[in-house]
Order: C-alpha cells, then structure tokens, then sequence
C-alpha cells in the first residue's frame, strides 16, 4: 500500500485502521451526520450491531484528502473491516441488502451487538 | 454540454455500456452544504458494461471514478454508482438510489 512515512495524515489513518475492527470515514458524526450517504452507512452498522469508530473528516481537512490517496477512491464515505477497503456507500448497501456484509463481518471475525 | 451528458458521453466512450443512465439528483441535495446553487452537482449512475465482467465492486467503481476523474475534480460532489454485467443485469433489478423505476 501506500508509503506513510512522510505524510501523518496517511500514518494516522493506518493507525485508525489498525487498531479499530471497523471504521467509518464519514462526513459529521453518527449522531449528526453532514451528508445522506454518511447516514445511510451509519444506519447500516448500527442496524447491524456493529461497535464501529468513526472519523469526521469535515473537522479533519489532512484526513479528508489522505483517505481519498490511502483508499485511491475519491468519495466519502470510506468504510474499513479489518484494515480492509470495503468501499462506498453504494457498496455498503449492496452488501447489507445482499447478506454479504453479514457474511463479511462473520469471516473477520466483527463482533456485532444484538441489534 | 451539461455535467450528465459529459458524463454519458465519457462511459459511453470508454466503457462501451449496454446501458447507461445519469440521473441528476442535486434537487434532493438543494440548501445542504455541499450543494452549490444550479444543480448539477449530485448524480445517480446506472451502467450496464461487459468491462465489468471478473471485476469486484470496489474494481468496478474505480474504473468508473477514473473515467469521470475531472468531473469528481470539479463540479460532482456526490456520485452513487450501480455498476452491473449484462449477466447480473438479467437477474437483478435496478436498485436505483430509491426512486423512479419502481
């Protein structure tokens, strides 16, 4: 992946990835989100019980343009499992309609709180 | 030409769909703070392409977000993607971003 030596934004996502099981790049926060594709991701997880970090990157401008290089995907939201890319929100809801989200929380091991 | 042709007019020539369809959604979006006045600023994308065949969907949207590069850049603020194979396109439905098509 991408060398994050010289850029702390990019460090500092590695660290959020790697220390949290899940993790959303969101625009606001999951109790005011800014935007209705970052809602719609929050709606997601929480419907799925799962214990998520999330990361506003209206209030951090060096993460907002480090996660679309660290990703090389341009959008917001940014949804992690595992220190693994999942994708946007269009693929975020494909998965959870389709059972594959579940599936995918399964595999890695996501604990998931009854919803 | 507008945002949505030039977008059309991009996967069309890059992608060769079987389908394509931009929807412009920026009035759902209108008064929020990334929309600018004028619209044209969200947009709903429906592509039916061979390219997509033996591609993932994280593979698919990147091919997609590289052809529209310069739009994302500039006008686009938000773009939400349905990127399906002529195999998939037979046995799904549209699932469209939830209007129209019903």
């Amino acid at each position: 992946m991408t060398a994050t030596q010289d850029n702390p934004a990019l460090e500092r996502i590695e660290q959020e990835i790697n220390d949290h099981p899940v993790v959303l790049f969101m625009k606001g926060t999951p109790i005011f989100p800014q935007c209705g594709f970052s809602a719609m991701c929050i709606q997601v997880l929480t419907q799925m019980g799962a214990k998520f970090k999330s990361i506003d990157v209206l209030n951090e401008p060096t993460i907002r343009d480090g996660i679309k290089q660290y990703s090389d995907w341009p959008t917001i939201p940014q949804l992690y499992v595992k220190g693994e890319f999942i994708g946007g929100s269009d693929i975020v809801r494909e998965m959870y309609e389709s059972g594959e989200l579940a599936e995918l929380f399964s595999n890695k091991g996501v604990e998931l709180e009854d919803a | 030409m507008s945002v949505a042709r030039t977008i059309e007019r991009k996967l069309t020539e890059q992608l060769h769909p079987q389908s394509v369809d931009v929807l412009d959604q920026s009035h759902q979006h209108a008064g929020h703070a990334s929309a600018p006045p004028g619209g044209e600023s969200h947009f709903h994308v429906e592509i039916v392409a061979e390219a997509f065949n033996n591609l993932n969907r994280v593979a698919r949207q990147r091919l997609v977000y590289q052809i529209l590069n310069d739009e994302l850049a500039g006008p686009v603020h938000a773009l939400s993607l349905n990127t399906l194979t002529p195999a998939e396109a037979m046995t799904k439905p549209y699932s469209n971003g939830g209007h129209n098509r019903k």
